[in-house]
C-alpha cells in the first residue's frame, strides 16, 4: 500500500533529502518502485497466463476504461469540474478511426494502431471550441452543458455519417490472420501501452506547476486567479488533454468492436462509467480511477459474459453501486484506505516528527481541525 | 510617489451605488489604513482595484500604468497582492502546496517543470517559518484554524513578492496575541519595502500601525491623515455615529 501515499510526499522528500534517511523512507521510496513494477510485470505476463479469449477480453476493456478514466480525471478529477459528456470524445475517437481506415484504405493488422493517436487528435481538437464554450460555466451548469454536449456529438454520428453508411454504423477492418486466443493479444498490448502513457500524463500533470494550479482551481477558482494563476487556459488544456487520451481509448475500442453505431460508441452509460469508476477509486488521484475502472469493468464484462440472457440487470446492479459509493465511500477507495493506513501507522509509531508525512491525512493534532472530512484527498 | 491609486472610481450593483466617484492613493512604503462603516464600500474597492470587479467608470493606475479593469491574475502578475475578507485558501491542498499556488507567473514553463525550483522552495519555508507554520506544512490547508488560515493566506500572498498588499480586514476574527504577531510581521515587511492598504474595523489596530488612514463612507472617500488627524476629524465621527 505504500504506492499510494500522497504525491506531495515526493515534493516533500525532496526537501528532506538532507536528513537522515531512516530504513522507513528508504523502504517508503524503493518499496513504492518495486511495488509499480510488480504490477507492471503483471500486467505484460497477464495474458500469457490466462490466455482465454474471454479472459482476455475482459482485461482489454477493463485496460481500455482505465485509460479513458485516467484521461477523464485529468480533466475532471484534477480541477473538479465534473464531466458528464467525456464518452462524446470516445465516441469522436472510435468513428475518427473508422473513417480514417475506410478513407484511407487502412489494412487490417498492425496499422489501425498507429493512427490511434491520429483519432485521439481530432477528438482533442474538436475539445477545443467544446471546452472554451463549455468552460465559462462552472459546477451544475457545466455539468448539464456537458451532457447536452455528448447528445448532440451523438446526434452528429447519425447524420454526418451518411456519406459513408446509411445507418450511421461503420465498420472497421477485421485482422482474419488473427486467429483463436491470439486474437486479443495485440488489442491487449495495445490497450496497456494507452494506459501507460495516460498514467505518464497523469502523473506528469499532477506533479508539474500547471497540475497544482488546477488543483487550485478545484479548491478556489477565483483565488487561484488572484495568485495569477491562468484558470481559463489551464483548465482549457486539461481538457483537450483529457479529451486525446478518451479519443484515442474509443479508437482501440472501436477498432477490437470492429462495428460500432451511434448509440454504442457514443454511450450514455459511458458518461455515467467513467465518472462512477472515477469515484469508486477515488476521483482526483492517480491511481484511483485505475483501480476503480479495472475492478468495475471487469465485473460488468464478466456479468455481461456470464449472465447473457439477463444482461440488462448490471445497469440496475450500476446504479446500486453508484449510490453505495456515494454513501458509503464519498471519497473513494484510495483515500479512504490510505487514510487508514496512515492512521494505523501513526498509533504504531507514535513519534509524529520522523513521520511528519504521515500526518498529512490526519486532523491537526491541536485539536483546531475544522475541517476533518476531507473529501477527495489528493492522494496519488 | 503614488504608487497604487484610483480616480474616480464608480460602481453600481442595480441601484445601489457601491462606489461613487471614489478617489484614493497609496504612496509607496506606507501603511496606509482604510476604515469605514460597513456597507462604505471597501470591500468593492479592493475588488475593484485587484480586478475582480469591473468598473462602471473611473481608472485604476499602479506606478502610473493604467491597470483599469485588467484580470486579477494579470494584477497579481504585476506585484499587487491580497488577501480576502473571509480568508480563502486552499483546503485540500496542503499548507506546502498553497505556498506554491502563487509561483506560476510563467505557465508555459509551469507545463515542464516540477512544482519548484530550489530558490522557490527555499523561500516557501522561509515564508512558513516568517508566519510560524512551519512544523504544519504537511496537513491539508482546511485543517488549520481560522487565524492559521490568515496567516497561510498571508504567507502565499507573499512568496510572490507583490509590491503592494491589500489586506482585507487581517485582524478579524483572531486573537490579541495573533494580532501582535501580524502587527509586528505587517512592520517588517513594510521596512523591507513592502507597501500596505489594509481594510480593517479593529480600531487600536489601524492606529497603531498605519502611516495615514483613510475613511470611507458611502462609496466616498470622506477624510484622510494621519491616525491622529482622522480621529478628532468631526466628518469622521457622524460617519461612524451616524446622522
Amino acid at each position: 500500500m505504500r504506492m499510494f501515499k500522497e504525491t506531495s510526499l515526493i515534493f516533500s522528500r525532496q526537501l528532506d533529502r538532507v536528513e537522515t534517511l531512516g530504513r522507513y523512507t528508504i523502504v517508503r521510496r524503493y518499496g513504492k518502485m518495486v511495488g509499480l513494477l510488480a504490477l507492471l510485470a503483471i500486467a505484460i505476463v497477464f495474458p500469457l497466463v490466462f490466455s482465454n479469449s474471454e479472459e482476455t477480453g475482459i482485461a482489454l476493456f477493463a485496460l481500455i476504461f482505465a485509460a479513458a478514466v485516467t484521461g477523464w480525471n485529468i480533466f475532471s478529477g484534477y480541477t473538479g469540474y465534473i464531466s458528464l459528456g467525456h464518452a462524446a470524445y470516445f465516441g469522436t475517437g472510435a468513428y475518427a478511426l473508422a473513417i480514417i481506415c475506410q478513407v484511407w484504405n487502412v489494412p487490417a493488422g498492425y496499422t489501425p494502431f498507429l493512427f490511434v493517436p491520429v483519432a485521439g487528435l481530432v477528438a482533442a481538437v474538436l475539445a477545443v471550441p467544446v471546452g472554451w464554450i463549455a468552460l465559462r460555466v462552472r459546477r451544475h451548469t457545466f455539468v448539464v452543458i456537458t451532457i447536452a454536449i455528448f447528445f448532440i456529438f451523438q446526434l452528429l454520428a447519425i447524420n454526418l455519417t451518411e456519406q459513408y453508411t446509411t445507418t450511421g454504423s461503420l465498420n472497421l477492418p477485421i485482422p482474419v490472420d488473427w486467429t483463436g486466443d491470439f486474437y486479443n493479444i495485440p488489442f491487449y498490448y495495445a490497450s496497456l501501452i494507452l494506459l501507460l502513457v495516460a498514467i505518464a500524463i497523469s502523473w506528469w500533470v499532477r506533479n508539474s506547476k500547471y497540475g497544482l494550479g488546477l488543483l487550485a482551481i478545484r479548491d478556489d477558482e477565483d483565488r487561484a486567479l488572484g495568485l495569477g494563476v491562468k484558470t481559463v487556459p489551464s483548465k482549457l488544456a486539461a481538457f483537450v488533454i483529457s479529451a486525446f487520451i478518451v479519443g484515442m481509448a474509443g479508437a482501440i475500442w472501436a477498432y477490437y468492436v470492429f462495428v460500432i453505431y451511434p448509440p454504442t460508441a457514443f454511450d450514455a452509460t459511458f458518461d455515467v462509467a467513467f465518472v462512477l469508476m472515477a469515484f469508486l477509486g477515488g476521483v482526483g488521484t492517480i491511481s484511483g480511477p485505475i483501480l476503480g475502472a479495472l475492478l468495475l469493468e471487469s465485473t460488468q464484462q464478466y456479468f455481461t459474459s456470464v449472465l447473457t440472457q439477463n444482461g440488462g440487470y448490471y445497469l440496475i446492479a450500476y446504479g446500486a453501486l453508484f449510490l453505495a459509493v456515494i454513501l458509503l465511500l464519498p471519497r473513494g477507495i484510495i483515500p479512504t484506505l490510505s487514510e487508514r493506513w496512515a492512521r494505523y501507522q501513526v498509533s504504531r509509531h507514535q513519534s509524529l516528527q520522523e513521520h511528519d508525512a504521515i500526518v498529512t491525512a490526519l486532523p491537526t493534532p491541536d485539536g483546531v481541525a475544522e475541517n476533518v472530512e476531507r473529501k477527495e484527498g489528493i492522494n496519488l | 510617489m503614488s504608487l497604487l491609486d484610483a480616480q474616480g472610481i464608480s460602481k453600481s450593483f442595480g441601484g445601489i451605488h457601491a462606489l461613487d466617484t471614489c478617489s484614493i492613493s497609496v504612496e509607496q512604503g506606507t501603511i496606509t489604513g482604510l476604515i469605514g462603516p460597513n456597507g462604505s464600500g471597501k470591500t468593492t474597492l479592493f475588488n475593484v482595484m485587484t480586478g475582480y470587479e469591473r468598473v462602471d467608470s473611473g481608472q485604476v493606475r499602479f506606478k502610473e500604468q493604467a491597470i483599469t479593469n485588467a484580470p486579477p491574475d494579470k494584477v497579481f502578475r504585476l506585484g499587487i497582492g491580497r488577501t480576502f475578507q473571509l480568508t480563502r485558501i486552499f483546503p485540500r491542498l496542503t499548507v506546502l502546496e498553497n505556498m506554491h499556488v502563487a509561483v506560476q507567473r510563467n505557465s508555459l514553463k509551469g507545463l515542464f517543470s516540477r512544482w519548484s525550483s530550489a530558490h522557490e522552495q527555499k523561500s516557501a519555508l522561509e515564508l512558513l517559518d516568517f508566519v510560524g507554520l512551519t512544523s504544519l506544512k504537511n496537513l491539508p490547508a482546511g485543517n488549520l484554524s481560522y487565524g492559521q488560515k490568515k496567516l497561510l493566506e498571508f504567507a502565499f500572498v507573499l512568496i510572490a513578492e507583490p509590491q503592494v498588499i491589500l489586506l482585507d480586514e487581517p485582524a478579524g476574527g483572531i486573537n490579541p496575541t495573533m494580532i501582535n504577531y501580524l502587527t509586528e510581521r505587517i512592520r517588517t515587511l513594510n521596512q523591507r519595502g513592502v507597501t500596505f492598504l489594509i481594510v480593517e474595523h479593529n480600531m487600536e489596530f489601524v492606529m497603531g500601525l498605519c502611516d495615514k488612514v483613510m475613511v470611507m463612507h458611502r462609496g466616498a472617500k470622506i477624510a484622510e491623515g494621519s491616525p491622529a488627524e482622522v480621529r478628532a476629524n468631526p466628518a469622521v465621527l457622524e460617519a461612524y455615529l451616524g446622522d
